[in-house]
């Protein structure tokens, strides 16, 4: 229960990861899938910051060079790599909006089981 | 302590982004999770990620999602 | 058939709950995470480079390969964008042809549109230039730099400012930040280094070694930010209008 309890921060990020997960399978809306797919890439996008954190550290911008301590300055490489992650996300988002908007224009419905309905009727 | 109180605000902002059945209400609270993610990643240290989050998540994505629903409508049935 | 879809998440859940077992605390200092290559970085990235931001060396200097493969899926997003709400009649996208409409929206919009624009591009304009001292660098910028042209686009109407700021196919621009990045990257090559080696730059600009970096990731983080200015701005104007612009809304 110790170990629970230090590690609570991990578990609450998966819970973010399994409702967004749960949102884009189960939910009738497109656009509530949509919402899905962004909720899921923030937590992403937290689970792995928390990984470059260290306790008493400062932001990691280095003002001089000599003899730095590296245990003073929070890890950058997992920055980084979230920074390409968070624009890929708003551009997959809006190539999502796209589609959404011509699945509205040709069916005028966002519904799941109305669509489906409207297609097979075809 | 700060975080835990603000990760389990965001977890009922998610939740809550999901089940209102008026889609305008759900992308404005999505932008207020996308805020609360930017406070979390700055006291995490991360300060150009937050950056990056602020502008990009709660800046372009939730005028980007009231633009589409403003063609496309606001009712939903779930 | 929800029913399945729950009992999914929920085993997803505690199976991804078993996995903390073995996770570091955050925030130990012995984490993996923290031992292999970055002590290398936050060790080496000022001596080398003589930019004291990590992220902003790390981003596109040490990793400015995939910088330069994320630009382009934004620029491929964004002509994904056009081409899905492609009209399929033979459309001439000539802006200048469109109708001036001098009534907007809301007059506080407009005034406060006025006002803020200015401030929003300096501080755009700032972020990038900066990126090397604060938090900050292309993205950021870029980003800052569309939501300028967005506000201008809300406040007066999507004609007006494609007139503005799409006139003669200025959208082209975007290919243009791209082929910026690239074109350091085969610069370099050009002059006998490696792709993207800033180190090939200090012949033709004079300086000594660490400055050719920095002056290299200033040109490309130059580069990103027009890319993603301009798609930024032109996924706003596709959505909003779904393409048609003849009868005018937001």
């Amino acid at each position: 229960m110790d170990i629970f309890i230090s590690k609570i921060n991990y578990v609450l990020y998966f819970v973010l990861f399994t409702l967004g997960f749960y949102a884009m399978m189960a939910k009738n809306n497109f656009f509530k899938k949509i919402i899905g797919m962004s909720i899921f890439q923030a937590s992403v996008i937290l689970f792995y910051v928390s990984m470059g954190y260290k306790k008493g550290a400062n932001i990691p911008i280095v003002p001089e060079s000599h003899n730095v301590d590296v245990n003073l300055f929070a890890n950058p490489l997992p920055h980084v790599l979230m920074l390409t992650a968070i624009v890929v996300g708003v551009s997959t988002l809006a190539v999502a909006l796209s589609l959404l908007q011509k699945i509205h224009k040709e069916y005028r419905t966002i519904e799941e089981d109305e669509v489906l309905n409207l297609m097979e009727e075809e | 302590m700060l975080e835990f109180i603000i990760l389990l605000i965001l977890v009922i902002f998610a939740f809550l982004s999901l089940n209102v059945k008026n889609l305008f209400t759900a992308s404005i609270i999505l932008g207020a999770y996308s805020f609360l993610t930017c406070v979390l990643l700055s006291k995490m240290l991360a300060v150009d990620v937050a950056f990056t989050e602020a502008c990009v998540g709660s800046g372009v994505s939730t005028v980007l999602m009231v633009a589409t629903l403003c063609k496309v409508g606001f009712k939903t049935k779930d | 058939m929800k029913i399945y879809y729950k009992l999914v998440a929920i085993l997803l859940l505690f199976f991804l709950i078993s996995l903390t077992f073995d996770f570091p605390v955050t925030g130990d200092l012995t984490s993996p995470a923290n031992l292999n290559v970055s002590p290398y970085y936050l060790e080496n990235s000022v001596k080398q480079t003589h930019i004291p931001n990590v992220v902003t060396t790390v981003l596109a200097d040490y990793r400015g390969f995939d910088t330069l493969f994320e630009t382009s899926v934004i620029l491929t997003a964004g002509i994904a964008l056009i081409l899905i709400l492609f009209k399929s009649k033979r459309q001439k996208y000539s802006f200048s042809n469109l109708p001036r409409t001098t009534k907007g929206t809301d007059l506080v919009c407009q005034n406060s549109c006025k006002l803020a624009m200015p401030l929003m591009q300096l501080f755009a304009l700032y972020v990038i230039a900066h990126g090397h001292y604060s938090p900050g660098g292309g993205f950021q910028g870029g980003v800052i730099l569309a939501a300028s042209f967005i506000f201008y686009a809300i406040s007066f109407g999507v004609p007006n400012a494609l007139n503005r700021f799409f006139k003669n196919k200025r959208q082209m621009l975007a290919y243009l930040g791209v082929l910026i990045y690239a074109g350091v990257g085969a610069l370099c090559v050009i002059l006998k280094k490696k792709f993207l080696e800033y180190v090939a730059l200090k012949d033709i600009l004079r300086v000594s070694d660490e400055m050719a970096h920095s002056y290299g990731v200033l040109f490309v983080e130059i580069g990103v930010a027009l890319t993603i200015s301009i798609i930024m701005f032109a996924c706003y104007v596709f959505l909003a209008t779904g393409n048609s612009f003849d009868d005018e809304n937001l």
